[in-house]
């Protein structure tokens, strides 16, 4: 069974344990500006709303890359960028419709969640279970993936 | 059934694989006429950082990666097409005859009437072949003159300047990427292009060039140029050449319909070389970008076999650009439509610039400046017309909250019960 992460934006009470352990595990350094997942504050309505990849199976970031420098992970099922091959043209980072692909100008590459090869660290950190990673069909992925189907350019011309 | 593609770029392979995935008995021919394995042109500058070796253009990296899906490579140049016969004629002398044809070889850049162009060391930057012919001159503090500073002269100026060459930018329009960015932010660029040691020199052209190594290279304001090595960049055409004689309808690039197929039956067009419909206009034209060379070669695949029709809503014009560290962006009609509002937040001393244009409670198109995180979002909220409700004001005054608008638009936070209809 494939498993994805879920949010319940609900339970996060914007404690951004969930950034610190994405950067320190991806980049070694406790720094939120590094973090693959953000957690966005809404003052007015008094929300928190972790967001992150749905390594939704468009992919547009892997399609739109043009030196095969994202692949799916078969273990996982996240699209996973292959550093050796990412140039920085950053054509992913426009291409993708829920803004989740970011280039760091540190490295010159994209980064983007990978969901930690199958063992996320901010679903680990996360103290409230905001963020679990547990199978995918009981995740709401369908609604979260509707984003990205509304983005398809084309339309089925039986329909 | 017989699928024949010309030209193997990013929408010809794309093409070519997806029609493998929907037809999995098929002969699938993919022509190219350039001898290394399919790659991408938009990899070429990064090959002239030194970022990657020049396999690390390839579009696939596995040398086995065609011959798994059975998809015949053939290096050689189409001649003609005869869609009476079905066949197209190849520079070998043989004949390839199809079922469908798909051509996708995009576009070859334009010299302009000037002398010199034929000169050694005035080059476009096209090809791997030019990439080697410039990185054998493009030395450390060499000489070099850039003509056009438009989306492809920039990302060549980007390679350029990361190898240390003593560059001047000629640029016959009033701003850098003057079809990308609007004057304010093309401003910007220019100026941090300067800062950095660059020469740009707007609103002239280059009007001759003579001698050997060096080169003089004069220009329309009287001044002359030595130089080292003179890139072109000055625009692209599409490559219909060989289409003469075939009936397919072009203007200037071939005129296709919403299933990609062009005038004559069986004859599918894709990427650079297509003038297929723009999301934001409605219009057909030649985008030359590398999203829709892939959606162009995806949808045409579709198209080209039997019960896969689809239709081509329209590809969105977007482009990303990153002049000496400084990332812009432009997304659908940056330029603003009819009856329509726009956000802009300008901070010029921080290289800092955000453009939204709206119409109605719809953001339409986006141009940005030293923004590198979650940019991806402005190509979403236009794409899929996402009513934004009460963040359409929230965005007027902070357009900064472009990804709070959105997530909060998908995830039911504010008044935006209408964000997925």
């Amino acid at each position: 069974m494939q498993k994805s992460l879920h949010i319940d934006p609900g339970k996060c009470t914007g404690c951004v344990q969930c950034e610190l352990a994405c950067s320190f595990e991806n980049e070694g350094v406790f720094n939120t500006a590094k973090s693959r997942i953000k957690v966005f504050t809404f003052h007015q309505e008094g929300r928190f709303v972790p967001y992150t990849c749905t390594q939704c199976d468009e992919a547009w970031c892997m399609q739109a890359c043009p030196v095969d420098a994202i692949v799916i992970n078969a273990k996982t099922g996240s699209k996973d960028i292959i550093e050796d091959r990412c140039v920085g043209c950053k054509v992913c980072t426009i291409a993708c419709p829920f803004g989740t692909v970011n280039y760091n100008q540190d490295t010159g590459k994209v980064i983007k969640c990978d969901l930690c090869g199958g063992d996320p660290a901010c679903a680990s950190a996360c103290p409230t279970a905001a963020i679990t990673y547990i199978d995918a069909d009981t995740t709401g992925l369908d609604r979260m993936r509707a984003w990205a189907a509304k983005t398809d350019n084309t339309a089925q011309a039986s329909a | 059934m017989n699928y024949v593609i010309v030209g193997a770029g990013p929408a010809g392979v794309i093409a070519a694989e997806t029609l493998r995935r929907m037809d999995a008995g098929a002969s699938i021919q993919l022509i190219g006429d350039e001898p290394e394995p399919p790659y991408s042109r938009m990899a070429i500058p990064y090959c002239l950082m030194g970022r990657v070796a020049e396999d690390g253009t390839y579009l696939r990296k596995s040398d086995r990666h065609f011959d798994g899906l059975n998809i015949e490579v053939i290096n050689d140049r189409v001649l003609s097409v005869s869609a009476a016969a079905a066949s197209v004629a190849l520079g070998s002398g043989t004949t390839i005859s199809y079922d469908r044809l798909l051509v996708a070889t995009g576009s070859t850049p334009i010299s302009p009437p000037i002398e010199g162009m034929d000169l050694p060391g005035v080059h476009p930057c096209w090809t791997l072949a030019d990439y080697r012919n410039i990185a054998a001159r493009a030395d450390k503090g060499a000489k070099v003159v850039l003509m056009g500073a438009g989306f492809i002269g920039c990302i060549i100026l980007e390679a350029l300047a990361a190898r240390g060459v003593d560059l001047t930018v000629v640029e016959l329009e009033n701003r850098m990427v003057p079809r990308m960015m609007n004057e304010a932010s093309g401003g910007l660029i220019k100026r941090w292009c300067e800062q950095r040691g660059v020469r740009v020199l707007t609103s002239t052209r280059v009007e001759g060039i003579t001698g050997g190594n060096p080169l003089a290279v004069s220009l329309s304001n009287g001044e002359t140029l030595i130089a080292n090595l003179v890139i072109s960049a000055t625009g692209v055409a599409p490559n219909t050449q060989f289409l003469e004689g075939s009936n397919v309808d072009i203007d200037p690039g071939i005129l296709v319909n919403e299933c990609l197929e062009s005038s004559v039956a069986n004859l599918f067009a894709a990427g650079d070389v297509a003038q297929g419909r723009d999301f934001s206009t409605g219009d057909y034209t030649i985008q030359a970008i590398q999203p829709t060379a892939v959606d162009h070669g995806r949808v045409a695949a579709s198209n080209m076999t039997s019960g896969h029709e689809q239709l081509h809503r329209g590809s969105l014009n977007m482009n990303v650009l990153d002049t000496m560290g400084l990332v812009s962006t432009s997304f659908g009609a940056w330029e603003g439509v009819s009856g329509g509002e726009s956000a802009e937040l300008n901070a010029p001393d921080r290289f800092k610039y955000l453009n939204l244009q709206f119409h109605d409670d719809v953001l339409v198109g986006a141009n940005t400046l030293g923004h590198i995180n979650h940019i991806g979002v402005m190509r979403g909220l236009i794409q899929t017309g996402l009513h934004l409700g009460v963040w359409k004001d929230r965005l007027l005054d902070n357009p900064l909250c472009l990804m709070e608008a959105y997530v909060a638009a998908t995830q039911g936070v504010g008044l935006t019960t209408k964000a997925l209809d």
